[in-house]
């Protein structure tokens, strides 16, 4: 089986404070610590998994700055086979339809089976994945936390759904998932797996390769600015040595009958 | 002619979710005079009882009928709604998993801008609609705009609009079901798959100790046991304690977990995102403790601690054995 993992460098929200630069255009770069997008290190273990049962090949692909060859290799190391990068100035500034057209252009070079995307990535707007299928005219299912190959041409998907409740579906390939957290437990990737693949040729594909023009990336949705939104009433902040916090917690947690 | 407002109703069992009447409130914040039109789409008498219950709050109600819109399968949806809507309609739909599943595409197959997750609407100026999201997980927020001439795709968060209980449109619904077209897909849903039952029922504790990713370890959750213990609580987390299997998913709170009420409820180590907090009702007493005094959790709770939970936690436990 051919599957294509979409793959996203994001800032790591774990390790930084997210804070708006002092114009408004953008939030606060300088130092920033990145990582893969939490959702597609799910999306990259389910895909080896599936590999290593049903054979096949794993590619990472990303849309992205010279930069985001690092998290290519980072889900080499993981056990993709290939990675390719989509990288050009014209791609700068596009929006979420912009990056699945691009998207779109490589992949009918290819001849992928499935193609896997996160659920979301660090603007949470979840929609690269259904966009790129509408376009391919293939099924798309988002939130998927569970996914098992019944044969060359058909899988069983099941969505997460509220109230922990899961939806299944049988899908015809080629079809574009979402994947969700907790599918599986993503394998750890240690500096020197990432060595072994440093010196593996990772392409790079620009519009004119891509056969993309400046209208077909154009955004048709624009980010204005970044605020902070006026602090609301907000929580009583309990403030004071660790002891006299306690005492207050303590007595306003009997007053509320949180403690029995 | 007023703007056209399309909104899409989620149902189940023959009652329409609480994001319904939201989607009133949405509509009105975009175009004051908008027209605003539910779309409802299902089978039988479940469909007919939700259509008629909202002939109540729309003045006009789409009515599409369907035994394979039965169960809302994104795909289907998408083909019927793509047959039945104008070229540049205005379409609301919840930003959850359905909405999700459906609104990529659809905004794709309409070639319409998608605004996805949007809390909030600053209004249209001549085709120009603009509009405000969060990334980062809620730590910032953003101005976004797009230009909805030719229509648009909107999901508004749920919970971020007020219900509009009004209940005085005394519309009326008119049946669309002809006009869908061909809904093949090769997509086919199966079944539902409920959530296993866990150990503690959640659902029915009055105080929570709910722990999330800032516990770091699994070793460590023995402190938010010691603590849950001394003030007779039950242990409640975030999703990605369940994620790493530490805590079984029966204890995750938010939209993909369970739904809360408790009287109490202490975030330890949890930001505050939108899904967790969507699974928090009846307003509890919200204590959160979070190393980052700008985590947004802050926002919505009623009391707030700045510590390190690694250290604050053993101590809040030891505090309270004293008092006992
Ligand atoms: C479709 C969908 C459905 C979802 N459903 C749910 C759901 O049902 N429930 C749910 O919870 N999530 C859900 N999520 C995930 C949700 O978006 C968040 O990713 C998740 O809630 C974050 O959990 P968290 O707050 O524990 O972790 P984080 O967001 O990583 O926050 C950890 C917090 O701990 C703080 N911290 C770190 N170390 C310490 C320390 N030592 N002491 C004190 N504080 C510390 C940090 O400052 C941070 O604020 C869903 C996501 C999607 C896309
Ligand atoms: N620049 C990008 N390059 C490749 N894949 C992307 C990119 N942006 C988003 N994706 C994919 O789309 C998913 C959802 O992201 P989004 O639609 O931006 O929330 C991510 O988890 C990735 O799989």
């Amino acid at each position: 089986m051919e599957i294509l993992v979409c793959v996203k460098r994001v800032p790591d929200t774990s390790e930084n404070e997210i804070e708006v630069n002092s114009k408004g255009t953008d939030i606060d770069r300088d130092d920033l610590v990145y990582s893969v997008n939490e959702w597609d290190n799910y999306a990259v273990e389910e895909a080896i998994q599936i590999r290593d049962k049903v054979g096949g090949t794993v590619t990472v692909i990303t849309v992205g700055d010279e930069e985001a060859e690092e998290v290519l290799r980072r889900e080499m190391a993981m056990g993709a086979d290939k990675g390719i990068l989509l990288s050009d100035e014209a791609f700068e500034g596009t929006d979420g339809r912009g990056i699945a057209a691009i998207l779109k252009a490589e992949i009918e070079k290819g001849n992928y089976d499935l193609i896997l995307t996160g659920a979301q990535a660090d603007d949470g707007a979840g929609q690269v994945g259904g966009m790129l299928a509408a376009m391919l005219d293939v099924p798309y299912a988002s939130l998927v936390n569970y996914l098992e190959v019944i044969d060359d041409k058909k899988i069983k998907a099941g969505r997460e759904i509220a109230g922990g409740n899961q939806e299944m579906n049988e899908i015809e390939l080629p079809c574009v998932l979402s994947i969700q957290t907790g599918i599986n437990e993503p394998r750890y990737v240690g500096i020197r797996g990432i060595r072994k693949v440093a010196s593996l040729d990772i392409p790079v594909r620009t519009a004119g390769d891509l056969g993309l023009d400046a209208s077909a990336v154009a955004p048709k949705v624009n980010r204005v600015d970044y605020f902070v939104p006026e602090p609301g009433e907000g929580a009583e902040m309990l403030e004071g040595s660790t002891e006299e916090i306690i005492e207050k917690l303590v007595e306003i947690l009997k007053a509320k009958g949180g403690i029995k | 002619m007023s703007r056209q407002v399309f909104a899409y109703i989620l149902h189940k069992e023959g009652t329409p979710d609480d994001t319904a009447l939201e989607l009133i409130t949405a509509a009105k914040k975009i175009d004051p005079d908008a027209s605003v039109i539910a779309v409802v789409t299902g089978s039988g008498d479940n469909l007919n009882t939700v259509c008629n219950e909202m002939t109540a709050s729309y003045s006009e109600v789409w009515k599409v009928d369907h035994a394979d819109l039965a169960y809302p399968n994104a795909e289907l949806v998408r083909k019927a709604l793509v047959g039945i809507l104008p070229k540049d309609a205005v379409v609301l739909v919840p930003h959850e998993h359905f909405g999700l599943d459906l609104s990529p595409g659809l905004s794709v197959k309409l070639d319409a801008p998608y605004l996805p997750d949007v809390v909030d609407f600053e209004g249209v100026e001549g085709d120009t609609l603009k509009v405000i999201r969060q990334e980062f997980s809620g730590m910032v927020s953003t101005h976004v705009q797009a230009d909805i001439s030719g229509g648009v795709v909107i999901t508004p968060r749920p919970g971020s609009f007020q219900p509009d209980e009004s209940k005085s449109a005394g519309g009326q619904a008119t049946d669309k079901s002809g006009e869908i077209g061909d809904l093949a897909s090769t997509r086919r849903y199966l079944e539902i798959v409920e959530a296993e039952v866990g150990e503690v029922d959640i659902t029915k504790s009055d105080v929570l100790v709910s722990v999330g990713r800032g516990i770091e370890d699994q070793d460590n959750l023995e402190i938010i046991e010691e603590l849950a213990e001394a003030m007779g609580a039950d242990i409640s987390c975030s999703r990605p304690i369940v994620d790493a299997k530490w805590l079984e998913k029966s204890r995750q709170v938010g939209t993909s977990g369970q739904t809360v009420k408790p009287k109490v409820y202490m975030a330890l180590g949890i930001s505050g995102s939108f899904q967790h907090m969507g699974g928090i009702k009846g307003s509890p007493f919200i204590v959160a403790v979070n190393k980052n005094p700008k985590a947004p959790i802050f926002q919505v709770a009623d009391v707030g601690v700045v510590a390190d939970i690694l250290e604050f936690v053993p101590e809040l436990t030891e505090g309270i054995a004293e008092e006992k």
